[in-house]
């Protein structure tokens, strides 16, 4: 009884650890398998790691991939485009989002429900769809433009599609509820009384939200930083549809080198190195965080 | 009361087209310990929340030593509140949240570590200074929201229902300590409470309130003994209350059939309160004397007195008997014939 009790606990245990494993790491290890890989003309577009032929085995492994994309700027001036467009955008979800947080979060609960499905909503209708309608609204036959052309704002077309400035806005938009709902989470357990209690001690509005609000809702915000940071940095469907020329993104590179120069291994070098340069800051930031926190219990 | 430290002027709020202040008028003295005392909902919080500047009243003014306060944000009211729940910065330590308010002042940095290690011994915080706020008992936080509001020196203390959150024990304990901390620094104290041995034990004077307005303003002897209605008769202690009848320039109790004798004011008077504690039983050895007799329904032993319910004509009141004066009194059972005496000095008459 106790055997099989224990033999259901290590299932239970080791469950999302396998999902981990199978749905992670191993793609991971093949994605990294490949970025090693020489690249070949043909299908798979690269030469197997080991190989027997008349010399004996043979072994194919290159680290000329990396090497290659480390010495090409061009690669690396679009992670960093991607880097300050992550940032912007986080910056950008966190001014507007922190408001519309504290204001759901601070709503009677009758009106807060509402507001919270207001916020799911979008999530009902295709992603794609939502940043094609961007794509209707911003384009020079647009609303936007017949509407300012219309009242007399201009006489032709601004063009709005097709520049960074797009890519920004389509991305914050998408990406807000993702830093709106973590931040309710912790905005909605916050008890009134400490603003009222600060204002009461002499602390005025500003220094109110700086000393009080602020601190205590700083787990919210790192969480829903992380949560737009990361998934922007690697983004492509965005910049691929409001995007232009003027500044290439790092997701568009690993998928024009995949399916546009077939070099598989440089794609998969390319979203190593993302991964790497990306994880391990915030793997030494969420310990550093942890540690943070814990003191602060 | 020559100048009034603290004056309420016709004060009125509404949420909702619910009335929570109805034209509030109230005067409290300097160093006075007053208490707000009424059931939930009565707007006492609301009234003091008013005072604190939280909310804003929609008619009315309040003067705090003649200047007029109304319309001062909270951060500029020279008056502190602390919260039933305490609201103190689970963020901070003991320190950093008793000195919170002290460093929106301009005062030099020995001038705040001066008043927090004066506050610190005066409520005996010692030793806690670097404690987090989860990591000290509900006595020491209710302490801690104590020298956060007191380091402050401010003129006037709102406390809203300092007590509730402590168990009985040492509620006791600390309504002695806070009369005591008023009596040392001077500072007015408004306390809301919906705990009437709360109210009466730390008070110099108390406001009973009901649906946003103020029934009665007294000392809890005022107040207890000389209640201006039933409803606040029946608030405070357990009340008997007896129906009075005038006829040919005599008053009667109607329930006991009782001729009052000894009344100077023969006005005409409808209601009478006699307390239980003042209406004595005694357990009828002969039953030839009919008058003023009753039947225990009820009895209650309580250690320091005991609890009877009487039945006289159908009419149920109750009596509260020392258990130290009679002894035999602990033999009254059930449904015993009871003699009952009262002193007609302990009768207090008033119309409903």
């Amino acid at each position: 009884m106790i055997k099989n009790f224990k033999k259901q606990n290590v299932w239970f245990v080791f469950t999302p650890y396998l999902w981990l494993v199978l749905f992670f790491f191993v793609p991971l290890a093949l994605i990294f398998k490949i970025s090693i890989s020489v690249s070949e003309w043909g299908m798979p577009p690269y030469r197997d790691l080991f190989s027997l032929s008349e010399n004996g085995l043979e072994i194919n492994s290159t680290l000329g991939n990396y090497l290659f994309i480390f010495s090409d700027p061009f690669y690396i001036r679009s992670y960093l485009n991607s880097l300050s467009l992550a940032f912007t955008s986080t910056v950008l979800c966190l001014i507007i989002g922190y408001p519309i947080a504290f204001y759901v979060a601070k709503s009677k609960t009758s009106i807060r429900n509402i507001l919270l499905i207001m916020l799911i909503i979008p999530f009902w209708s295709s992603f794609l769809l939502r940043v094609y309608a961007w794509k209707v609204l911003l384009q020079g036959s647009g609303i936007i433009n017949s509407i300012l052309i219309h009242i007399g704002l201009i006489s032709e077309p601004i063009s709005m599609l097709h520049n960074h400035y797009a890519v920004i806005l389509g991305v914050v938009y998408t990406y807000l509820p993702f830093m709106i709902l973590p931040l309710y989470g912790y905005l909605v357990k916050f008890d009134l009384n400490l603003i009222d209690a600060s204002n009461d001690l002499g602390a005025k509005p500003l220094n109110t939200f700086v000393k009080v609000i602020l601190p205590l809702s700083l787990p919210g915000i790192v969480a829903g930083s992380m949560l737009v940071f990361i998934p922007v940095v690697g983004e492509y469907i965005i910049p691929e549809m409001l995007g232009g020329s003027d500044k290439l993104y790092f997701g568009k590179i690993i998928w024009d080198e995949f399916f546009v120069n077939r070099d598989w291994p440089i794609a998969s070098a390319l979203a190593m190195s993302g991964i790497v340069i990306l994880v391990f800051p915030i793997i030494i930031f969420q310990l550093m965080y942890a540690k943070y926190n814990f003191k602060n219990e | 009361m020559s100048e009034p430290f603290l004056q309420i002027i016709d004060l009125s709020k509404r949420f909702d087209n619910v009335v929570a202040l109805d034209k509030v008028n109230l005067k409290i003295a300097k160093s006075e310990i007053f208490s707000l005392l009424g059931s939930s909902g009565c707007g006492k919080s609301t009234l003091l929340r008013i005072i604190a500047g939280f909310e804003k009243p929609d008619e009315g003014r309040i003067l705090l030593e003649g200047k007029d306060i109304t319309k001062l944000p909270p951060y500029v009211r020279p008056l502190n509140i602390m919260f039933q729940n305490y609201a103190l910065f689970p963020h901070l330590n003991v320190t950093n949240n008793i000195q919170f308010g002290l460093k929106e002042e301009k005062i030099s940095k020995e001038e705040i570590n001066h008043r927090v290690n004066e506050i610190l011994n005066l409520l005996e915080l010692n030793g806690l200074e670097k404690r987090k706020i989860n990591e000290i008992s509900g006595g020491q936080q209710q302490r801690v929201a104590l020298a956060r509001c007191l380091v402050k020196k401010p003129k006037l203390l709102l406390l809203d229902e300092p007590l509730a959150a402590l168990d009985k024990q040492l509620r006791v304990q600390t309504q002695f300590e806070l009369v005591n901390l008023q009596y040392k620094l001077g500072i007015t104290f408004i306390i809301v409470t919906h705990d009437q041995e709360e109210a009466m034990s730390l008070s110099d004077r108390m406001a009973i309130m009901k649906n946003g307005e103020i029934l009665q303003v007294g000392n809890p002897v005022e107040i207890y003994e000389k209640p201006k209605d039933k409803y606040i008769a029946n608030f405070i202690g357990t009340a008997n209350i007896f129906n009075v009848l005038n006829k040919n320039n005599q008053i009667i109790i109607k329930e006991l059939n009782y001729e009052v004798k000894n009344i100077n004011n023969k006005e005409n008077y409808f209601k009478c309160l006699i307390r239980p504690e003042k209406i004595s039983v005694k357990k009828l050895e002969n039953q030839s004397d009919n008058l003023n007799i009753g039947v225990v329904k009820e009895v209650a032993y309580l250690g320091s007195y005991t609890k009877y319910l009487i039945e006289v004509n159908g009419f149920e009141f109750y009596s509260f008997m020392q258990n130290s004066l009679v002894s035999d009194n602990l033999q009254i059972r059930w449904d015993d014939k009871v003699q009952i005496s009262f002193n007609e000095t302990s009768i207090y008459f008033f119309n409903d």
